[in-house]
């Protein structure tokens, strides 16, 4: 079975979950011996793990037909891509791409982040999908996410292949429900070109179904698992005197960071010797600096910043309660990361992962009592977080991607009719 | 002759009403009256009340020779008295036909038997008063929250005077050996020991309106002939189960009332007669029971663990146990109370991760949140009347000059009452 790929980032480079998850299910997908897996993103950096699936740069594939010397090519991108190969995809130009702007070899030079002309990135995505159609050869096409829906349905025109999305999120979940109606446009037509819908939680599904008029049928839930954490041990819980409550994420509308300063009102109204942690950014931040003095909590309630690589892990390791009351999430991978470091986590129902999760406390994210309620059980009784501790950790554990790369399988199986 | 040895168990918790922390120190009352009442009238009137009719019928009509024995919990038997108390003349009316028994059991349906010798002790007999005062009879056989047994508890039972004690057919304890004989305690072979029929007590507990179990559809008939068709040696079959097994685990529309009615003319057509728990170890031979070191029960495993099995459970049971020295000594009545309701197994089953059976609750987790609020106020409130920075022993002593107190005051007095009348008197 040999699959395209679609994606737009890539780890080590990472602007948020879409490319961790994207990364874990074609690793856990590597394991099924005859898979075979071409991965496309828009601007690889050349350290990225080909160790289980070959890598494609678009923005190192011609898309407009340019005379190069094999010197020249060899030159330019010999540190990332072998000129045969640049040669042997530029026969795959079929259309006129001459309105795009490109470079000297015939390339179009992406930002591969999201950038201002984020939809015209999107629509040259597709002109790369083009060529890479008509010339390698696979059995199924999988688009992560939005941004490659076009690239995805236009390899489908291509190529008569079967055409599978993947729907780490929706315009739905980022907007609070005020949608954008182009990207809404993108979305939609994806959806209705595709053979068959994941989607990363039932959530999500219904979304799909509901708002974007989806037969059920056609839309299988795959819930996204986490990478092992390779260095778990390294994370040794230091002890301290206060307990250590803490969120982490962006501070945005989405995440519901008002209900963790409220809950945290009442939490302090009762015990002291808890401290409480925001971390991250976002445009909600200096609102919640304010809401903090507001209830006069300040010198129990911190702000540290964003944090970035193991500074998260660190954070996670050192606290003794996870929280994350977000209002809506398609998914939400960071509680199994504060589990995997033996930290327990209070999550709200609105998360996808509530849907796969045990050995957590779950509430409503406006339920600030029940939430305050949960954080004081589990400073105050010890079995209460060693409980969740240990079986949170064996879960997680216990949640593989190559369990969710089964699932995927089987749904190329059905479209490719095998 | 076969015999078939009826007992129906029934107990209801107090449930818990949602308490949040906050509750704390504010809030003494931790109910939920309205959800309690409910599901008690609920299996009033869907179970028990309907069942109470039909075996009086069957009473009557088979003139005193259909017998089954009860066991009420005392936490029950206040809900009945609260919410439904129709029931307790119900029982009332049963009792007086003589062939009904009704079991001693630990009055709040708790774990003292294994956490606490003398709360255990204090709740049999504490269940055996209410039981005479409602119902004119001492229960002699004794019969454990949850069929919990092991020889050391029984030991405890067997020195309280009871004659026998019921117990679970437990595969790792029993091994080869029928349940359908009369046994008795290995080291205190006074006490008899009864144990239950797994297959058969389920059969018609669980699996009675089961398609697809190859036995359905179950009459009384073939039951019967089950029972009549055993190897002669073996006398007695013990069905227990939850009373709501009828009408509410077993639904009225599926008959199981009809095949309890027609239990009492199979029988007789085919030779097998009912007995109560208290006729059996009189009229029945025993034999040793084999060796019950750790306690068993009817639970899914076997075991207790379904209630102290998990960090979570332990918690709880330990935390309220340690004071139950401390509530001894108190005389206030509503704390008390709630020290017995606080004991109920199932607060703790609810915490169970893997056999929370009736929970109530979204996760382990909540039920042990939950709990654990209602149980730091409940502490709060022993330690205000008893401090902990006083020793138990120190206190003990204290409690004992203040009750003592007027005793010796009155000693005091006669003493000198008499030295002034010797006084006028040598004048």
């Amino acid at each position: 079975m040999k699959a395209l790929m679609f994606g737009w980032e890539f780890p080590p480079h990472i602007l948020g979950g879409l490319g961790t998850a994207s990364y874990g299910l074609t690793k856990g997908m590597a394991e099924q011996p005859d898979m075979d897996i071409t991965f496309v993103i828009p601007r690889p950096h050349g350290d990225e793990d080909q160790s289980f699936a070959k890598i494609i740069g678009a923005s190192f594939v011609p898309v407009v037909w340019k005379e190069n010397s094999w010197e020249h090519v060899e030159s330019r991108i010999g540190w990332i891509m072998h000129p045969d190969e640049y040669f042997w995809l530029r026969n795959g130009i079929k259309y006129d791409f001459r309105r795009i702007y490109t470079n000297d070899l015939g390339c179009i030079d992406f930002s591969g982040k999201y950038p201002e002309n984020l939809i015209e990135e999107i629509s040259n995505y597709e002109a790369v999908a083009s060529v890479l159609a008509h010339q390698l050869d696979f059995d199924v096409i999988h688009s992560h996410d939005w941004l490659t829906y076009p690239a995805g349905r236009f390899a489908k025109q291509i190529s008569g292949k079967p055409l599978v999305i993947h729907v780490h999120a929706t315009d739905f979940d980022r907007s609070r429900g005020k949608v954008n109606p182009t990207v809404y446009n993108i979305e939609k037509t994806g959806m209705d070109a595709a053979d068959h819908i994941m989607t990363v939680s039932n959530l999500t599904r219904r979304t799909v179904i509901e708002k974007y008029h989806q037969h059920p049928n056609k839309v299988t839930t795959v819930h996204n698992a986490v990478e092992p954490l390779k260095d778990a041990e390294s994370f040794v819980k230091k002890p301290r005197k206060d307990k250590l409550v803490t969120f982490l994420g962006r501070i945005t509308m989405q995440k519901g960071p008002e209900y963790f300063v409220e809950a945290a009102h009442r939490v302090l109204e009762k015990t002291k010797n808890v401290r409480f942690v925001m971390a991250g950014s976002g445009d909600m931040m200096n609102d919640m600096i304010e809401l903090v003095a507001k209830r006069g909590i300040a010198d129990r309630f911190h702000f540290p910043g964003f944090l970035r690589g193991r500074a998260v892990h660190d954070m996670l390791a050192q606290s003794d309660v996870y929280i994350m009351p977000s209002v809506s999430e398609p998914f939400g991978i960071s509680p199994l990361e504060a589990m995997q470091v033996g930290t327990p986590s209070i999550i709200s129902y609105q998360s996808g992962c509530a849907e796969i999760l045990t050995n957590v406390v779950k509430t409503d994210y406006w339920d600030i009592d029940a939430m305050a309620d949960a954080i004081y059980s589990i400073v105050t009784y010890p079995s209460m977080y060693k409980s969740l501790h240990e079986r949170g950790l064996e879960e997680v554990n216990n949640i593989k991607w190559s369990d969710a790369g089964l699932k995927v399988r089987a749904i190329y199986d059905k479209v490719t009719g095998r | 002759m076969k015999n078939i040895c009826f007992y129906f168990q029934i107990h209801q918790p107090f449930r818990l009403k949602h308490y949040p922390f906050f509750g704390i120190g504010q809030d003494h009352y931790y109910y939920d009256e309205f959800q309690t009442e409910d599901r008690i009238r609920e299996l009033v009137e869907k179970s028990y009340l309907p069942a109470n009719r039909i075996i009086a019928e069957m009473i009557r009509s088979s003139n005193g020779k259909f017998k089954c024995a009860f066991s009420i919990s005392g936490i029950a038997l206040e809900q009945f008295e609260f919410f439904a108390p129709e029931m307790i003349d119900s029982f009332k009316e049963l009792a007086k036909t003589g062939s009904v028994e009704f079991l001693a059991e630990t009055y709040a349906h708790s774990l003292a038997s294994v956490y606490d010798q003398d709360e255990f002790v204090e709740q049999v007999n504490r269940h055996a008063r209410k039981i005479e005062n409602l119902f004119g009879k001492k229960p002699t056989v004794f019969r454990n929250s949850e069929l919990i047994y092991s020889d050391e508890i029984g030991e405890t039972v067997a020195r309280m005077g009871y004659k026998a004690m019921l117990m679970e057919e437990v595969k790792y304890v029993m091994g080869w050996k029928s349940p359908n004989k009369l046994y008795h305690n290995p080291i205190y072979p006074k006490l008899k020991l009864l144990i239950r029929n797994n297959k058969l007590s389920d059969d018609i507990s669980f699996r009675f309106s089961d398609t697809s179990w190859s036995d359905y559809p179950l009459t009384a008939e073939k039951y019967l002939s089950w029972i009549s068709g055993m190897p002669d040696d073996e006398k007695i079959v013990n069905v227990w189960m939850g009373y709501e097994a009828f009408g509410f685990i077993q639904r009225a529309e599926n008959g199981i009332f009809e095949f309890l009615k027609a239990l009492p003319y199979h029988a007789l057509e085919q030779g097998v007669a009912f007995m109560l728990p208290s006729e059996a170890i009189k009229k029945l031979e025993s034999v040793e029971a084999p060796a019950t070191l750790y306690p068993t029960s009817w639970s899914g495993s076997k075991d207790i663990s379904a209630w102290n099995g998990n960090d979570l459970q332990q918690e709880a049971l330990k935390k309220l146990y340690a004071v139950s020295e401390r509530v001894k000594l108190s005389k206030d009545k509503p704390l008390l109370h709630d020290w017995l309701l606080l004991q109920s197994t199932d607060n703790f089953r609810y915490m169970s991760h893997s056999d929370a059976y009736g929970t109530h609750y979204s996760s382990p987790y909540e039920a042990f949140t939950n709990y654990m609020n209602v149980l730091a106020d409940f502490l709060d409130r022993v330690e205000a009347q008893y401090p902990t920075s006083v020793e138990n022993e120190e206190l003990n002593a204290l409690l004992k000059t203040i009750n003592n107190q007027e005793k010796e005051i009155q000693r005091l007095e006669e003493e000198l009452k008499k030295a002034r009348s010797q006084k006028t008197s040598a004048k």
